[in-house]
């Protein structure tokens, strides 16, 4: 169950009677002196970040318009977008919290509050939380997709982060895109790494087993490649944090870098271990560091009995208050903490005997100009991005509106990428993935590689252009759009509808599986035929590696032919039964 | 105690009789059932195997994952604690020749098979464990996709 508007209220009103709580919540807090004051709570502080993507440096982001919630997720967090947002979780419209957490506004807003986000401001802020409250019952907790998004993460191999993440403190991590680098490594990462790397659900398989992989993997008898879970001493409790890796890594990415391990949701393993916990090992608090996505967290905490908390990550929801999900008497609070550095969630918990009594949540956006930046970190990300300076801060064009990614259908930067694919290649239609990262880029501002990078900086980028039928595009439309709107949470997949360049549909998120998509027309109106060929390109597959130039040099050629960027056509589908749904910008 | 890799090294040489079935299915297979295999529908391959509808019990699991990471190589694992079971199968309804696999379990063998199965798309998949009262079964749709885009 979601907390809305009135259920938060109320929350509010019991915990100021019953003192559980501190007076928080946005519309409380007016004009506070210090924003990032928070009071302490509790005998337990859970710091949280996910999802940077690699963003060391502060960044502009702009939030979903369309963020369409399906079946009994509609209308509840995450999917809630702009005014509908704002109301759900009481914030001022026009305030610093509504530019942070919803896209109204978010030309003038951006010009005003600034950007968002990087480690050397984190690194302030995570410090200043961990002092105030007594590093030793302090966990600062990284929900992954910490090594991929940029273009130094992409040279690096991710170190970069590795090193970052050290500095900055990280305790425990869990991963996703981390698996889209060789297995060896990601190995070789994990072990550069001060923290602990968690995953219940990374199995190796029997293959790889019998071929000697015993010699690495955690437990052979679960067969777990990483260690699952991690218990700490905080505040006179014992504190137990299970790792849960991004569930579908080898369906959304290529299985080709980590051929010897297997990724899923694992929920029966994930009740055998809070079981165990809970029984057999003296645990007074439960919480899952996930990466399943909040759909999958929601769906985990109403099917799995006994976890405290489960601190999220992968689908990039920025949300100010926890989901409450009851289940067997027992409340499990479900936090989401957003991407590309703009968030980081501080959950204080009072845990007793074997119970969590009570908690304080915050969710703090990260505001750089807020945040004096921390000299060391400042330091550590100009050594690591001096080496490829040259390459990212080529300027090749200028804007001439925001270019965003993120939303369900297609961004204004997706565009720009579907264009420069059409133009490459000549072709009538391109796909491009529908991500959740790449940062934003405001009007008039210069265009420079670091932000294209920021768009397409996999370890996969290759293009190609080749003939597919009618039947075969409306295949993939069909595939994506079920692995977004499946009402049931646990075959989603996370991730946004592919992008397209060239061609319209019509959509349908509520119809079944093969039949949400149709009306396929190509710009110039001339219908898709099923048995007709068409000229396709793209870059990004998942299956075998392409041939074609990498995707930034594609758009970075692109970009340098136009000069000035405006989006001339946005394709984007008709939305059928969309209306009047809180996920959709009316 | 006997670690995963070493039981693993033993099927592989031949030293577990229940291993069989799973490694080299044509040699422990006592009886190829052409016709079943070669049924182009689940209904077919069924009524080729079985003389009644099997039905399902919570006797019966099945592990097979919600979404397949690789359709050509789905692992299905059946296992039943219904006593005598003397032959497991499993069928993937949208195949074009749905039954997948047939182990036969000799008397006084664990009836726990696993193996992987070849999925061209979307489909239930269905085990069914025969016993001299019966077919039993139980069932589960397994999805396969050509994957969405990663947050």
């Amino acid at each position: 169950m979601s907390t809305s508007r009135r259920d938060f209220a109320r929350l509010m009103g019991i915990a100021a009677v019953s003192g559980v709580l501190p007076s928080q919540g946005y519309a409380a807090q007016k004009k506070p002196a210090d924003f990032y004051e928070v009071p302490n709570f509790g005998n337990a502080r859970l710091l949280h970040m996910t999802d940077c993507h690699g963003q060391l440096n502060p960044v502009y982001f702009r939030e979903p318009s369309i963020n369409l919630g399906i079946g009994t997720a509609y209308g509840k967090a995450p999917h809630v977008v702009g005014h509908k947002f704002l109301d759900h979780f009481d914030i001022v419209p026009g305030s610093m919290e509504a530019y942070a957490f919803t896209y109204l506004n978010f030309e003038q807003a951006a010009q005003e509050y600034g950007k968002v986000g990087g480690f050397a401001h984190l690194k302030t802020l995570v410090d200043r939380l961990r002092t105030s409250y007594g590093s030793e019952n302090t966990l600062l907790l990284d929900g992954g997709d910490t090594w991929q998004g940029s273009g130094i993460n992409y040279k690096s191999r991710g170190m970069d982060m590795v090193r970052a993440c050290n500095l900055l403190g990280v305790d425990m991590m869990t991963g996703h895109w981390e698996f889209t680098y060789h297995q060896q490594e990601v190995l070789h990462n994990i072990s550069q790494f001060n923290g602990e790397f968690l995953a219940q659900n990374v199995l190796i398989t029997e293959d790889a087993l019998f071929d000697g992989a015993d010699d690495y993997i955690y437990d052979e008898d679960s067969m777990r490649v990483f260690k699952p879970y991690s218990i700490r001493e905080m505040g006179g409790s014992r504190v137990a944090i299970i790792g849960q890796a991004f569930p579908r890594v080898k369906i959304a990415n290529p299985a080709r870098f980590v051929p010897d391990w297997s990724f899923d949701i694992n929920g029966e393993m994930m009740q055998e271990l809070v079981d165990d916990l809970r029984q057999n090992q003296g645990v007074d608090a439960v919480v899952v560091l996930s990466h399943n996505g909040m759909d999958v967290d929601v769906a985990m905490a109403q099917r799995v009995t006994g976890i405290d908390a489960i601190l999220g990550g992968h689908t990039h929801d920025g949300i100010p208050a926890p989901t409450q999900v009851k289940n067997n008497g027992h409340t499990t609070l479900v936090c989401n903490v957003g991407s590309n550095g703009k968030f980081l969630g501080v959950l204080d918990l009072d845990i007793g005997k074997g119970k969590v009594n009570g908690f304080s949540y915050r969710l703090l956006p990260v505001f750089s100009e807020l945040l004096p930046a921390n000299p060391e970190m400042t330091a550590l990300i100009a050594a690591e991005r001096a080496p490829y300076a040259g390459w990212m801060d080529e300027e090749l064009a200028v804007a001439d509106e925001v270019l965003y990614r993120r939303g369900n259908f297609n961004g204004t930067f997706d565009q720009v990428i579907c264009d420069a694919l059409r133009s490459h290649y000549d072709a009538q239609i391109s796909l491009s993935p529908g991500f959740r990262w790449g940062t934003s880029v405001l009007q008039g501002q210069t265009i420079t590689m670091e932000r294209v990078l920021d768009q397409t900086a996999t370890t996969y980028p290759e293009t190609y252009a080749r003939d597919m039928t009618g039947a075969e595009l409306k295949l993939i439309l069909e595939d994506v759009a079920d692995n977004i709107f499946n009402p049931e949470p646990y075959l989603q997949s996370g991730g946004d509808m592919v992008r397209l360049g060239g061609l319209d549909y019509r959509c349908d998120p509520l119809a079944a599986m093969g039949s949400r998509i149709d009306e396929m027309r190509l710009d110039n109106g001339t219908v898709i035929e099923a048995n007709k060929t068409y000229r396709v390109a793209g870059w990004a597959t998942v299956g075998a590696r392409s041939e074609g130039d990498d995707i930034w040099d594609v758009v970075a050629q692109h970009l340098r032919d136009q000069q000035e960027v405006k989006i001339d056509k946005l394709n984007t589908p008709l939305l059928l039964n969309v209306a009047g749904n809180p996920g959709y910008k009316a | 105690m006997m670690n995963r890799r070493s039981i693993l090294k033993a099927v592989f040489t031949g030293g577990l009789v229940a291993g069989m079935g799973v490694l080299m299915p044509r040699v422990a297979l006592a009886a190829w059932s052409k016709a079943a295999f070669e049924a182009a529908s689940q209904e077919a391959a069924m009524g080729a195997l079985y003389s009644a509808d099997p039905s399902a019990s919570a006797q019966v699991t099945m592990k097979a994952p919600d979404i397949a990471e690789n359709g050509a190589v789905v692992p299905v694992s059946v296992k039943s604690s219904l006593a005598g079971v003397t032959s497991i199968a499993i069928f993937v309804a949208n195949n074009p020749q749905p039954l997948a696999a047939q182990f036969n379990i000799p008397e006084g063998t664990m009836a726990d098979v696993s193996c992987r199965i070849r999925m061209g798309k979307t489909s239930q998949v269905t085990a069914v464990v025969t016993t001299a009262s019966g077919e039993f079964s139980a069932s589960k749709e397994v999805k396969v996709t050509i994957g969405g885009c990663g947050g």
